[in-house]
């Protein structure tokens, strides 16, 4: 055996495969086919009606599913054939998911770069008229971040408490019905419209509790926002804290409610803070309950409860829908703070989750 | 996103452990009522939303003279009132369905790709950039979908029309491409491919690794074991993932304010300008309309309001009964 040489080894080996897996397309096939197709493409972009680029690359990827599977069809039959034009398919959709997000990113850099300036981030937009250029968003700059902070600290105490509700207590509470429907509705607050909170939050407070259209209504709408999305990061994080630490402390003499306090709640708080991150950079963004529950502003208010109040996500809209070449490269500006303000929360949630916390097992 | 699937119960320290004396009691009981009523604040908030929408949705209604459901017009602000919601139940619900349409199969794809086709590696970063996706604020859709979408969308629309214009879906007479039900629909579908995917991975990868391996060694390829033993497990939660991300289409507002031409018709032709839906109603009328005006809004979404709910929970029930029955694990 040991006198074979290496090729003959190799053909053998080959031999084996073949006999037991059936006929494959050679290694080089899927580039060739690949190479073929970009080629044809551009054949056809040459002399026939196909162009542009998006069009040449539609047809290349055509023309590839095409080819592969014909060959493959014909060398390994038919269920390789199908096999492959699946994976094709599953590889194509992921392609087809980052093109729309590297669009929107890019498309928000390029119009939204020029724009920002320190006054840009520094002036509010008084006295000064949509055609004009010049202005700012600190107004708005404002106005969200007291939006988003007086939500936050209303949802995030309640939405970690009712996660401390189902996971710590309505287990061993006799009342599982209960603790069954808030569950249940947590998740279907999840689907609620954020136009129709705005309507509630209008009708209730606004039109029913006599309160002015402010930026505390607007943060009331986003605390209804916010509140499912924290409450199932929070119970998710409570629900991985190993048991053996709830035990160990109760096997101390420890009562249950310390025990959450000073055991549970500090082992998962990496994991609720970047739960509560994520809430509110999602919420951040919301323009539609802030336009039902807002006026426009132009200038700045820094009283949440008393008169109108902007925001990011209504000065763009403002500005967007004023139409004018100054106000719409005003939008871009916006849009682009916004989506590092969002982003930024984003990704500082991401690295907290990834550093630290519980490791799932 | 990974926090939409019910777990069961995990087995949690259960009552009285460590509870000894009066002091002691008082704190759990304290901090018992608090958790509880943090609780059911949900339950009355939803209770509300739905009360407070139907109470100041009736002044409206009552002076409504034609019928709500079936009138194409919109002047709750005129004598005699006239308005009624058929055009924005029917752009809604196109919308909805292209969107739906485009986003399910790519949606599902991604999630194939990295629960079962992508390196683990290049998996996690994947599953981060589909996530970014959803981060990104309806508004910023919205404005890109207007002034970067639509003109590449008009050669779509073009050829549309020229090869299948015999389709009166497809035909367009007007000559012009944008502002659009179906540019509209593509924007939905973007943002609603997160919540598809990630809630459709989430179920894959539960499918017991048994099921896959078995598959595998009677010699089924990648995707006949796909076939065979990720999609029957997964079938309940693909289902779901498509209805909360049909909810999510059917409400979205500010995106679909921006890009539609608000107009009031029902037009299947939907690469033509036009169209309109529950929630850029809401949006674009809200600030001129009137006593009556607002009401009627409110009453287009109680509406809104009642599809979703039924939309959502169907969803979770769905998935939910899953979760009870699935044996596998």
């Amino acid at each position: 055996m040991s006198e074979l040489t290496r090729n003959e080894r190799d053909e053998s080996d080959e031999l084996l495969r073949q006999a037991l897996a059936g006929e494959r397309l050679p290694r080089w096939g899927v580039p060739v086919a690949a190479v073929g197709a970009l080629a044809l493409a551009f054949v056809l972009n040459l002399v026939t009606s196909v162009d542009g680029v998006a069009g040449t690359l539609v047809v290349a990827v055509l023309l590839f599913l095409v080819i592969q599977t014909t060959w493959s069809f014909l060398v390994e039959g038919r269920r390789h054939a199908v096999d492959r034009l699946a994976t094709t398919g599953v590889y194509a959709t992921f392609v087809i998911a980052l093109a729309p997000l590297v669009a929107v990113l890019l498309t928000v850099i390029v119009k939204g770069l020029g724009v920002i300036s320190s006054t840009f981030l520094t002036t509010s937009m008084r006295n000064i008229s949509p055609r004009s250029e010049g202005g700012g968003l600190y107004h708005a700059l404002i106005g969200t971040l007291q939006q988003v902070g007086i939500a936050a600290l209303f949802g995030v105490p309640l939405g970690i408490l009712t996660a401390i509700y189902l996971v710590e207590y309505a287990p061993s509470a006799k009342s599982r019905r209960l603790s069954r429907a808030i569950s249940f509705f947590v998740d279907v607050m999840t689907g609620v419209p954020s136009v129709v909170v705005g309507l509630f939050i209008f009708t209730a407070f606004v039109l029913t509790l006599g309160m002015e259209r402010s930026g505390f209504t607007a943060s009331l709408a986003l605390t209804i926002l916010m509140l499912p999305v924290i409450v199932r990061s929070t119970e998710e994080m409570l629900r991985i804290v190993p048991r053996e630490l709830r035990e160990a402390s109760y096997a101390l003499g420890i009562p249950k409610w310390r025990t959450i306090l000073k055991v549970v709640l500090p082992t998962a708080l990496a994991g609720i803070v970047t739960g509560a991150m994520l809430a509110i950079a999602r919420v951040a963004g919301e323009t539609a309950p802030l336009l039902l529950t807002t006026f426009l502003s132009q200038s700045v208010n820094t009283n949440p409860f008393k008169g109108p109040q902007a925001s990011l996500p209504t000065f763009i809209w403002d500005q967007f829908t004023s139409a004018t070449d100054a106000s719409v490269n005003r939008a871009w500006g916006g849009a682009l703070v916004l989506i590092v303000l969002v982003m930024v929360l984003y990704g500082a949630a991401k690295i907290i989750a990834r550093y630290t916390g519980v490791k799932r097992s | 996103m990974s926090t939409q699937i019910e777990h069961p119960a995990t087995p949690s320290p259960t009552d009285g452990a460590g509870i000894e004396g009066a002091a002691v009691r008082r704190g759990d009981r304290v901090f018992l009522g608090m958790s509880r009523t943090a609780g059911i604040f949900i339950l009355v908030t939803m209770a509300a939303i739905a009360a407070f929408l139907i109470w100041k949705a009736i002044p409206s209604l009552q002076a409504n003279t034609a019928n709500f459901f079936t009138t194409s017009e919109w002047f709750p602000d005129q004598n005699p009132v006239v308005f009624g919601i058929a055009a924005l139940t029917f752009g809604t619900l196109m919308t909805a369905i292209i969107a739906m349409i485009l986003a399910v199969p790519v949606g599902i794809g991604i999630a194939l790709f990295i629960a079962h086709y992508a390196p683990p590696r290049l998996a996690a970063v994947l599953g981060f950039v589909t996530d970014l996706l959803a981060a990104v604020p309806s508004i910023i859709f919205g404005m890109w979908g207007l002034q970067f979408l639509t003109p590449q969308m008009e050669g779509l629309g073009k050829w549309l029309n020229d090869y299948l214009g015999f389709i009166p879906l497809f035909r367009n007479d007007t000559g012009q491409y944008s502002k659009s039900i179906l540019i509209a629909s593509v924007v939905l579908a973007i943002m609603v491919l997160p919540t598809v995917s990630a809630i459709s991975r989430e179920v894959f990868v539960q499918v017991p690794r048994e099921h896959i391996e078995a598959a595998l060694a009677l010699g089924a390829t990648r995707w006949e074991m796909v076939r065979l033993s990720v999609f029957p497990f997964a079938r309940p939660g693909m289902i779901s993932a498509s209805m909360l991300g049909l909810g999510r289409a059917l409400g979205e507002t500010i995106a679909v304010a921006l890009i539609l031409s608000a107009s009031y018709t029902i037009n299947w032709q939907i690469s033509e300008p036009g169209g309109n839906t529950f929630a850029a109603n809401i949006a674009l009328r809200w600030n001129e309309a009137g006593d009556i005006g607002l009401s009627a809004l409110v009453a287009s979404g109680l509406v809104l309001f009642v599809i979703t709910l039924v939309v959502n929970m169907a969803a979770r029930i769905i998935i939910a009964r899953r979760a009870d029955f699935s044996g596998a694990n």
